[in-house]
């Protein structure tokens, strides 16, 4: 049980935070379809930075410390990567799905491109160094080993920093979209930016504003879903997530809350399916694999969060209320 | 407005402002911009990468422009492939075209020619030819194909229609949903399908080895021994019948009326609900039917283990259609140009130290560019001419103070006829006064009144 809640974990934090980062985006007016490039150009530098810095025997001694400022620097750089959507949906007033779009191809293309021109690989391996005390330190296992009983346990064994980290920037971003000034530009900018802009608010800062936290939040669950999903490997894709991430900012009507709701149900039938084989209850002292035992292949279980999130939308799909001025280009003579 | 004069000839403002020719030369535009970006990517590696000299930059940039002709092959057989495996992307791109024509965005491709491939295959592989000729079998495998995509490509369709869920994440959904059943059938049918004889078990058999193969006509050898047949002559037709159909037919007008409003459609007494089902439908079997000429050439290794990745051509499709602004006979060209880019791509991993994602980044920026064509458009109509663009959807100043002016201008005109018939000299100073609103100067004559109103336009 604790092990299916700590997987659980490890698969909802990348949904959860590039979930919200597309949240972000479309509260302020900007579709932001390229979430999954920025979650692949962050996981990149991201992990390009951690190779770099694991040069240094200071950082593979401290292998947290490399864990949090590669973190930071796949946020700076979805943020700055970021700016190129920005930049052409609201300067060049584009069509936002398009410019998306080509983000998305961009991403991968100069991943790739980079890693095989000075990597001479198709992938780039954060392999494990060897510290200064002659200990494996492993790339992607940034663990805190913690032998506490129970509901401790679940947290803090075999935890990734990660989650920490995203659980607190869940909960500041959620109250400031919602509690203060700025957030409530924001969200004008989203719904109604002419009106918005006769009070007095600059309608293009606050849709950079949105795209560029968009953009640093979903580099930073880029580079935590390689780092822990995928055992850090770079290889040009996040495995659609970013796609998966947008399906449940969506399912959770475009609110922290019902996205949080999302993301934990969509982590949970995603763990399951990877880990189906493993589980098992306690019967009489014998362990039951009951899952393997039904002996149905893996596909069923890889499409059953799918399925499930397009059930939940059908029933759901009447309250669904997307911001209304998302996608549309801000035109001051609109009024 | 009926009384403006008609235009005499188009300037050269017009004629790029007008709809085709605005959007081709607004394409080239991008083209050169996403070359030059490669260009510069090039050169910034080759300064910064030791083992790159700087003379690979140049060589780079030629090998990719040069497409099938810089290579150390045949030219022939490079071009033969080309035009081959540019068919499905023809195709998915029209798929993509056609569902923005109602305003939907089908990122669904991949899954719809993921769900046609597997029909193809199964049909083709599983009809023995030494009991159906085997042109009935290739007929009953193309159908099949583009059957399953069409029903595979209604359902974000019908989930757009009937519970107004956002047709993208319906897509990405049965994307994974596709992947995923297309390995489940082909794992649980196991060697009927696999190809165990050649021991590529990744790999689903060749339909050439039931005898199911489009015919080549012969292109094959004058291709140089290449994968060409007649798919693409049947893609060009079918873009063809696409334009027709869009363009000169009612069922394609409203096909469009619904992408541009779909509540003023629905007004008109269209059924906007069939029209966005119908229009989804179609672009599933579009996709499909690429898959599936695609898998009928005979001699391609189809994956069938591919539950964890997406086929690019679906993707793909995207670039092409928005290259070709949704226009299908368009992207027939610009199908053809990726797939161009994308040999040169292979030619130069082939050829220098860099390698073939050098391509999908040209690409990538030129749809990034591609996306502000219409303010290209724009800023190509506003250079060549003195007149500032008309406002749209708004009320336009300018044509109710010529309107103004016209009828202003058509007053005097009938006080001058008046005042020439009336006699005495009161009586014509009077008539003046009143067709001149305001009359000042009072003294002003009836033509001076209407060169100002020619003038106010």
């Amino acid at each position: 049980m604790i092990f299916l809640i700590q997987k659980t974990l490890i698969f909802t934090i990348p949904l959860l935070i590039v979930a919200l980062a597309g949240m972000y985006a479309e509260r302020s007016g900007i579709i932001n379809i390229a979430l999954d490039g920025i979650m692949i150009f962050g996981s990149f530098v991201g992990a390009v930075g951690a190779f770099l810095l694991r040069k240094v025997p200071f950082f593979v001694d401290h292998n947290q410390l490399t864990f949090i400022l590669a973190l930071l620097i796949a946020a700076i750089s979805g943020a700055l990567f970021s700016l190129l959507l920005s930049f052409s949906a609201i300067k060049l007033k584009a069509d936002q799905t398009i410019g998306g779009t080509a983000l998305n191809m961009l991403a991968p293309a100069i991943a790739l491109f980079l890693i095989k021109v000075f990597f001479k690989m198709d992938r780039l391996e954060m392999t494990p160094a060897v510290n200064s005390a002659g200990q494996n330190k492993d790339f992607s296992f940034v663990i805190l080993n913690n032998d506490m009983p129970d509901a401790g346990k679940v947290f803090f064994d075999k935890a990734y920093l990660s989650t920490f980290i995203a659980i607190a920037i869940y909960i500041i971003l959620s109250i400031f979209i919602y509690k203060t000034k700025t957030g409530l530009r924001l969200r004008a900018c989203g719904e109604h930016p002419q009106a918005a802009a006769s009070v007095g608010i600059d309608v293009n800062k606050m849709r950079y504003l949105g795209t560029t936290i968009s953009g640093a939040l979903a580099g930073f669950g880029g580079y935590a879903y390689i780092a822990t999903v995928a055992n850090g490997t770079a290889e040009g894709t996040v495995a659609g997530m970013g796609f998966l991430a947008l399906a449940i900012m969506i399912f959770g009507n475009w609110k922290p809350l019902g996205i949080a709701l999302g993301a934990l149900l969509f982590g949970f039938l995603k763990c399951v399916s990877v880990i189906y084989p493993q589980l098992s209850v306690t019967i009489n002292g014998e362990k039951v694999f009951f899952l393997k035992n039904l002996n149905l292949p893996m596909y069923f279980y890889n499409l059953i969060p799918y399925v499930t999130v397009l059930i939940v939308l059908a029933f759901t799909s009447k309250r669904s209320r997307a911001p209304k001025a998302e996608g549309i280009p801000y035109d001051k003579g609109m009024r | 407005m009926n009384g403006k004069p008609a235009k005499t000839k188009k300037s050269f403002s017009e004629f790029l402002r007008s709809g085709g020719v605005g959007s081709v030369v607004a394409s080239l535009i991008c083209i050169l911009g996403g070359l030059l970006v490669g260009f510069i990517v090039l050169i910034l590696l080759a300064a910064f990468a030791e083992d790159i000299p700087f003379s690979e930059a140049f060589k780079g940039i030629v090998t990719v422009l040069g497409g099938p002709f810089s290579g150390r092959d045949n030219v022939m057989f490079q071009m033969g492939n080309m035009i081959f495996q540019a068919v499905p992307l023809i195709m998915t791109g029209l798929s993509v075209a056609i569902a923005f024509k109602t305003g939907l965005f089908n990122i669904g491709a991949p899954g719809q020619y993921l769900m046609g491939a597997m029909g193809t295959l199964i049909v083709a592989l599983s009809i023995p030819t030494t009991v159906v000729p085997s042109w009935i079998v290739w007929i009953l495998a193309l159908l099949t194909g583009v059957l399953l995509g069409a029903l595979w490509g209604a359902i974000p369709g019908f989930f757009k229609a009937k519970f107004n869920v956002n047709e993208v994440i319906v897509c990405i959904m049965t994307n994974w949903i596709a992947a995923n059943i297309v390995s489940w059938v082909f794992k649980s049918t196991g060697d009927k399908f696999i190809n165990i004889a050649e021991t590529k078990v990744n790999f689903i058999r060749k339909t050439v080895t039931n005898g199911v193969q489009t015919p080549t006509l012969g292109l094959d050898e004058l291709f140089g021994g290449s994968y060409m047949d007649i798919s693409i002559f049947i893609a060009i037709a079918i873009a063809i019948v696409l334009y027709i159909v869009i363009n000169k037919t009612t069922f394609g007008y409203e096909l469009k009326a619904c992408g541009f409003n779909k509540n003023a459609s629905k007004y008109a007494g269209m059924n906007e609900k069939r029209n966005i089902m119908l229009s989804m439908a179609i672009a599933g079997a579009l996709a499909a039917c690429g898959a599936a000429l695609w898998c009928l050439n005979g001699k391609q290794d189809f994956k069938w283990d591919t539950y964890q990745t997406l086929p690019n051509d679906g993707f793909n499709g995207i670039p092409a259609a928005l290259l070709a602004s949704n226009n299908p006979v368009g992207v027939i060209f610009s199908a053809v140009f990726l797939k161009y880019i994308s040999v040169g791509g292979s030619n130069l991993a082939a050829q220098t130290s860099f390698n073939e994602y050098v391509s999908p980044l040209i690409i990538a920026v030129i749809i990034y560019f591609s996306g502000a064509s219409k303010l290209i458009k724009d800023l190509l109509a506003k250079k060549s001419t003195v007149v500032p663009p008309k406002i749209p959807d708004r009320v336009d100043y300018y044509k109710v103070a010529a309107e103004i002016a016209e009828d202003k201008a058509e007053a005097a005109a009938e006080a001058e006829a008046k005042a020439e018939k009336a006699v005495t000299e009161e009586a014509k100073t009077a008539a003046v006064e009143a067709a001149a609103d305001p009359p000042d100067p009072p003294d002003v004559l009836p033509g001076e009144e209407t060169e100002k109103g020619g003038t106010e336009e």
